[in-house]
């Protein structure tokens, strides 16, 4: 297609097209799947999950709630009743297991908007375009708390763009793809990937829970690395790689373990696709030993400075 | 050598942390002002909105419900539905509008047994007892009965048929020798389900369901009703008065002797 070589080139020429696209087929497939089973009942009456991502009911038993919301109902002052502490309490521990961004990568129904909006800036060569921090996010998420204890009303769901374009397609809502459309055009021209990966607060939310769950990335055969940096191109956190790839020879300290523990890391699996060299799997955050067992804190702190070095490259 | 490089390094990057932290505050603060301001405008809601029963006030309303649609799944009418995007009723929330579909009054109020975070009071065991609005004729001179006419339909299709709506008995001045049945609402039994509204013969409603602190007066608390006083009491509260004979008005009392 374009002259430059597409990231990835070398792991579909050496695994194969299949195997070099995986985990984003299994994402999409997971995606596709969660919507459908929303669509299932609305449009084909078959109710095996009825409401949204933000409370939803499985098979008339299983309650699931969007912990995200149920704080912000809290701040504002009503205690849920015992069917969405449930809920939230299932999901709290799935994402726990599974990784807490692995939300924003296998089930929001933004990531496909952004995904699409990043591929086809790529396509364009547009600028990146304005790039807050990452910990913006943070800062958003905090205003919303704020925001929902002062004013006594969820008054960040009056305008989360997730949680409007998940009702909006299940509730068949006229006006949803104007949100759809707003955080496309956003992403497009405004900022690169700047809504999954800088503003929102939601995505914020689901990293802290990240931050210590148990599935990671892990480039566990980092020594077979061979520089060829296309897990950097194809990740959409890219500052999460560098401590867990190029840990090994850090400094005095001895180094850090090879696990992805940055709670950015949506735990989408595109590096593991991309790698030629199979440097990257799916593991538990405590398969993380350091090449040498000594200093381990401090590693963790030098891992932070190469890893801003790593990005203004 | 070393010392004094890292105390002035210390020192900067403190300088920057606090820096960074007062942005970052006065960013949240920012950011929480105008969040805030935009809920508060987008808090109101049209008079012809109507929540799902069990809901309690706009405020504790939206304070809890997380605007998942469970009550509108388990609506078995086409009554609930979730605002849009650009409605002027908080995106997502369920409401009904009683002319459009009205409340069926379950009595098993599904809705409210859907609700998983209890934004929907599930203390609310009897549809009797909702309060989703009250029901207030609001044009006497369009509305039949009025008129001298027996449409009825508002208080024949009420659920609570002679409870919540009654039909009283006056005088027609216009013709001076015929009745008039003026529908009634009793605001302790009505539910604001919004069958009559919807039911109303008329182009446009005459009676219509409006949230209960849009359609209902409060007495001051001074006030003593004598009648209701006297009938407490059971006896006249001062002794001793001559009761004269009242006088009617002429168009009233005469015709009638």
């Amino acid at each position: 297609m374009s002259a430059k070589t597409h990231p990835g080139t070398d792991a579909v020429i050496s695994k194969g097209w299949l195997a070099a696209h995986k985990w984003l087929l299994i994402r999409r497939a997971v995606q596709l799947s969660i919507l459908g089973l929303f669509l299932a009942g609305p449009l084909l009456d078959v109710w095996i999950i009825k409401g949204n991502l933000t409370s939803s009911l499985t098979l008339g038993v299983l309650p699931l709630s969007d912990p995200f919301i149920l704080v912000q109902s809290l701040l504002a002052g009503h205690v849920a009743a015992a069917s969405a502490l449930i809920g939230a309490a299932i999901v709290l521990t799935v994402y726990a297991l599974v990784g807490g961004r692995s939300y924003c990568s296998f089930v929001c129904p933004m990531n496909v908007v952004t995904d699409a909006s990043r591929w086809l800036a790529k396509r364009l060569d547009l600028p990146k375009g304005w790039q807050p921090a990452r910990e913006t996010r943070l800062w958003i998420l905090a205003s919303v708390l704020v925001t929902a204890l002062i004013t006594g009303v969820m008054a960040w769901e009056m305008l989360n763009p997730v949680t409007i374009l998940h009702r909006g397609l299940v509730y068949a809502s006229s006006y949803v793809w104007t949100v759809a459309l707003a955080i496309f055009l956003f992403d497009l021209v405004v900022s690169r990937r700047g809504w999954c990966g800088r503003l929102c607060p939601m995505g914020a939310f689901y990293g802290l829970i990240g931050s210590v769950s148990l599935t990671r990335v892990s480039a566990q055969n980092r020594v077979a690395c061979n520089d060829c940096m296309d897990c950097y191109a194809v990740c959409p956190e890219p500052h999460v790689i560098t401590p867990a790839l190029r840990g090994a020879d850090t400094g005095q300290g001895g180094g850090v373990g090879p696990v992805i523990l940055s709670g950015d890391c949506t735990n989408c699996g595109r590096c593991i696709d991309v790698c030629a060299k199979d440097v990257f799997k799916f593991d538990l955050r405590f398969h993380n030993d350091p090449p040498s067992n000594e200093q381990e804190g401090e590693g963790q702190g030098e891992s932070k400075t190469i890893s801003t070095d790593r990005h203004a490259a | 050598m070393g010392e004094p490089s890292t105390s002035t390094k210390s020192s900067v990057s403190r300088r920057r942390f606090l820096a960074n932290v007062a942005r970052a505050a006065g960013g949240v603060g920012a950011l929480s002002l105008v969040v805030g301001l935009f809920a508060r405008q987008a808090q109101s809601l049209p008079a012809q909105a109507l929540r799902p029963p069990g809901a309690g006030t706009e405020g504790e309303f939206l304070a809890a419900c997380i605007r998942c649609g469970l009550c509108v799944r388990d609506c078995p009418y086409p009554t609930l539905g979730l605002a849009d995007v650009g409605e002027d009723v908080p995106v997502g929330t369920p409401y009904f509008v009683a002319r459009r579909a009205p409340c069926e009054m379950c009595d098993d109020i599904p809705c409210v047994k859907a609700c998983p975070t209890g934004a929907l009071d599930p203390n609310l065991t009897s549809i009797d007892d909702a309060d989703m609005g009250l029901a207030v004729l609001v044009d006497e001179e369009t509305c039949l009965n009025f008129q001298g006419l027996r449409c009825d339909v508002c208080q024949r299709v009420c659920p609570l048929i002679n409870e919540a709506i009654t039909l009283e008995l006056h005088h027609n001045l216009r013709t001076g020798k015929h009745a008039v049945f003026i529908p009634t609402v009793h605001s302790d039994k009505c539910t604001g389900c919004g069958k009559c509204e919807r039911s109303c013969v008329l182009e446009t409603a005459a009676i219509r369901v409006f949230p209960r602190h849009l359609a209902k007066g409060r007495i001051g608390e001074h006030y003593r009703l004598g009648w209701v006083e006297k009938e407490n009491k059971g006896e006249s509260l001062i002794q001793g008065i001559v009761d004269l004979p009242d006088r009617m008005p002429d168009n009233l009392g005469g015709g009638l002797k």
